[in-house]
């Protein structure tokens, strides 16, 4: 009858299959970076340049080209990673539309052409747009969350599920109970991504355990406002049904009906192909009422943020949502009792959910093998700041700074030294040089007293002044302070009117010790996140660099 | 949700319509202003022609945006936040648009330019003044 009709139709296995032959009948792909940063630096033009030469050398039936996610080494773009069978991959920097269709002529016409055995030389007026893939920032780096982050059109859900997606989805609402998901995540020690690092599958047991009255929400925090990082965007231009099908996991370990997108409006294309990846999601019957013939009914929604760096905070993100001024709350009572319009709600970030589906389909031991003792797994990291290869990377949890900067990210370019790493952003500090052999993990960073944060990793070179760094950074959390305590208010201000004087060269030694009273305040009785952790910054550039504070504190006590 | 279609599509929201959202939608006025003033995304006042964005996130700083945000003004005889009398351009500073790869950044009308030097901010501005007398035109 008609039903066995739709079965078919919305089968996962089935579209993945016919997908899967539908891709192979290519024997060359072309994936052009085309995610914010590769976009900028041009790659459109490059794009429909591409489409216009395989279409002039008559190869539509031999040549796809797929406008892709972020392959990560954004300072290098456009990028660009021509695969033919049999050969080697090829990845191409700095594109320019001249170069593009040279390489469609000289590089991938006589390539094709090649018989069995023979080989073939690229001609060097490409090779030093080459960019080669055995270079540290790529094979040192271990891709979960980012693994098919510029392998596939992150616009295609069929795409998806040829390269097995929706099949961890499926895995769970046919063989598993929301219990037995909620286990495998706590045992595959997944912590928070956001910065927080609590265990996630511990804050879906407690969302789990309150009971689905009418409604229970999960809401993804992609409100990712601390400059100089940009993972959340990546991991959502790049491959946003890895998310959503996070979501719809935890939405089932959890008992919620409902979804919610929470997405910075100032990155219109994650908001783009999110938007574009739901609706084929509901297309798919992947959203609904009685999602691949279960029980399980799921919807999701997207709101966008306003440039509020508070509202990533989850009290205030939930208010935002609301379509109140995003000013955070006491807790508790915590959002998994009472979250959004009142009702119980768990608030995961992108790049925690980008993890579960993974988790489910290789196991909880297979997540836990990467990392450390108390940190599992993979962390992406934007690799910023004064730093050769500067952009997107993800390294397995416990990998030491020094390999991040020095090996994956090629050094400090310009004969420049290295003098510290700033992970955290404006809620975290520095790390000078002396820990440069310090791992990566929730707990490491914590002791010397920064963050793991979001994932921002800026590079700092001996040039840099650490006392206007901080300045910068607590110029920035007083701008976005919300202004409901009056720690975070008053202090913040009060801090960076010290700083300032200080830069200006009319400070005192008290001024210093002022400094650091303030900031112990703040830390102890600000209401949020935000303001607590404001102060990091100051604190850990006076603890390693606090010779730079009296040096201009002296030089105006001389005058 | 209405609040960003307006946004969207005018470039600020006009008291006008602000007032109209509070009757449509029986919500006290002083609600909606608090909301507009709180994000950075709305805007109150109508912007110039060119919105130009400089990046102050961290990479851009570091990167030395500072100079180029200076060279903006010096140009353009206005301060942050401010559009020229003749609302041609208008000039922001952003906290990072996300694309710490190609620091330093500027954003205009969406159009981004990276690894910008103070340099090259003459040719930026004329570019978008031949852009927008084209289409006067």
């Amino acid at each position: 009858m008609a039903e066995i009709d739709i079965d078919k139709r919305f089968d996962i296995h089935e579209i993945a299959k016919n997908k899967k032959a539908d891709l192979d009948r290519f024997q060359c792909t072309i994936y052009c970076c085309h995610s914010t940063g590769c976009k900028s630096s041009g790659s459109d033009d490059i794009i429909s340049l591409l489409q216009d030469a395989v279409e002039e050398y008559d190869l539509k039936d031999k040549v796809r080209i797929v406008a892709a996610g972020c392959m990560g080494l954004c300072a290098q773009g456009p990028l660009m990673r021509v695969e033919i069978k049999g050969q080697k991959d090829v990845l191409y920097k700095r594109l320019e539309p001249l170069v593009a269709r040279l390489i469609i002529a000289e590089h991938v016409v006589p390539a094709l052409k090649l018989e069995e055995g023979e080989t073939f030389e690229l001609p060097e007026f490409l090779q030093q747009h080459v960019l080669s893939l055995d270079l540290p920032f790529f094979t040192k780096q271990e891709k979960v969350v980012l693994k098919l982050a510029g392998h596939m059109d992150p616009e295609d859900i069929q795409e998806y599920m040829a390269h097995g997606g929706y099949l961890a989805l499926e895995k769970v609402l046919k063989t598993m109970t929301p219990a037995q998901v909620v286990d495998e995540i706590k045992r595959s020690g997944l912590r928070g991504r956001g910065g927080g690092g609590f265990s996630t599958g511990m804050k879906w047991e407690l969302a789990a355990k309150v009971p689905t009255v009418d409604e229970k929400f999960i809401i993804c925090n992609g409100d990712e406002g601390d400059p100089g990082a940009y993972m959340d965007r990546s991991i959502l231009e790049a491959n946003p049904h890895a998310v959503i099908e996070g979501m719809m996991i935890a939405a089932y370990a959890i008992g919620a009906t409902e979804g919610w997108f929470y997405i910075r409006a100032e990155y219109p294309l994650a908001v783009e192909r999110l938007e574009k990846a739901i609706k084929a999601c509901k297309k798919n019957r992947l959203l609904g009422n009685n999602i691949m013939g279960t029980d399980f009914c799921f919807n999701i929604d997207i709101r966008l943020g306003a440039g509020a760096f508070v509202c990533g905070e989850e009290t205030a993100l939930i208010h935002s949502i609301e379509g109140k001024r995003g000013t955070p709350r006491p807790r508790p009572p915590y959002p998994t009792d009472k979250g959004l319009w009142g009702k119980p709600s768990c608030v995961n970030n992108v790049e925690t959910l980008g993890n579960v589906a993974s988790i489910i389909l290789k196991g909880a031991d297979w997540f836990a093998s990467f990392g450390t003792e108390t940190s599992k797994g993979t962390k992406v990291f934007a690799l910023t700041g004064q730093v050769e290869h500067s952009g997107l990377i993800e390294v397995p949890m416990g990998t030491t700074i020094n390999e991040i900067v020095n090996e994956i990210g090629g050094g400090v370019p310009n004969g420049k030294k290295l003098k510290a790493v700033q992970t955290g952003g404006p809620s975290g500090g520095v790390i000078p040089l002396e820990y440069m052999d310090l791992p990566v993990c929730y707990e490491e960073l914590k002791k010397v007293g920064s963050i793991m944060g979001s994932g921002g990793m800026i590079v700092i070179d001996d040039t840099q002044d650490m006392v206007s760094l901080a300045n910068f950074y607590l110029d920035f959390t007083v701008d976005e302070s919300c202004g409901k305590c009056a720690p975070c208010r008053i202090g913040g201000k009060q801090m960076l009117l010290l700083l300032e004087k200080i830069n200006k060269g009319k400070g005192t030694k008290e001024d210093i010790d002022e400094l650091r009273k303030i900031a112990h305040a703040m830390q102890k009785a600000s209401l949020c996140g935000l303001g607590q952790t404001a102060p990091n910054p100051v604190l850990s550039t006076l603890k390693f660099y606090e010779n730079e504070y009296l040096a201009k504190v002296e030089k105006n006590e001389k005058k | 949700m209405a609040l960003h279609e307006i946004q969207s599509v005018k470039g600020y929201v006009p008291w006008e319509d602000a007032v109209d959202i509070a009757n449509g939608m029986g919500i006290p006025l002083a609600r909606i202003y608090e909301v507009l003033t709180f994000y950075n995304f709305f805007k109150l006042d109508a912007p110039g022609k060119a919105v130009i964005s400089v990046c102050t996130g961290t990479a851009c700083y570091l990167k030395g945006n500072d100079k180029v945000l200076e060279e903006f003004k010096k140009e353009l005889g206005i301060g942050e936040g401010e559009s020229t009398p003749d609302r041609m351009f208008h000039l922001q500073v952003v906290r990072c648009v996300g694309c710490c790869g190609l620091a330093p950044v500027c954003v205009v009308n969406g159009k981004t330019y990276g690894r910008v030097s103070p340099n090259d901010v003459r040719n930026i501005l004329d570019e978008w003044r031949a852009k927008l007398a084209d289409d006067k035109e």
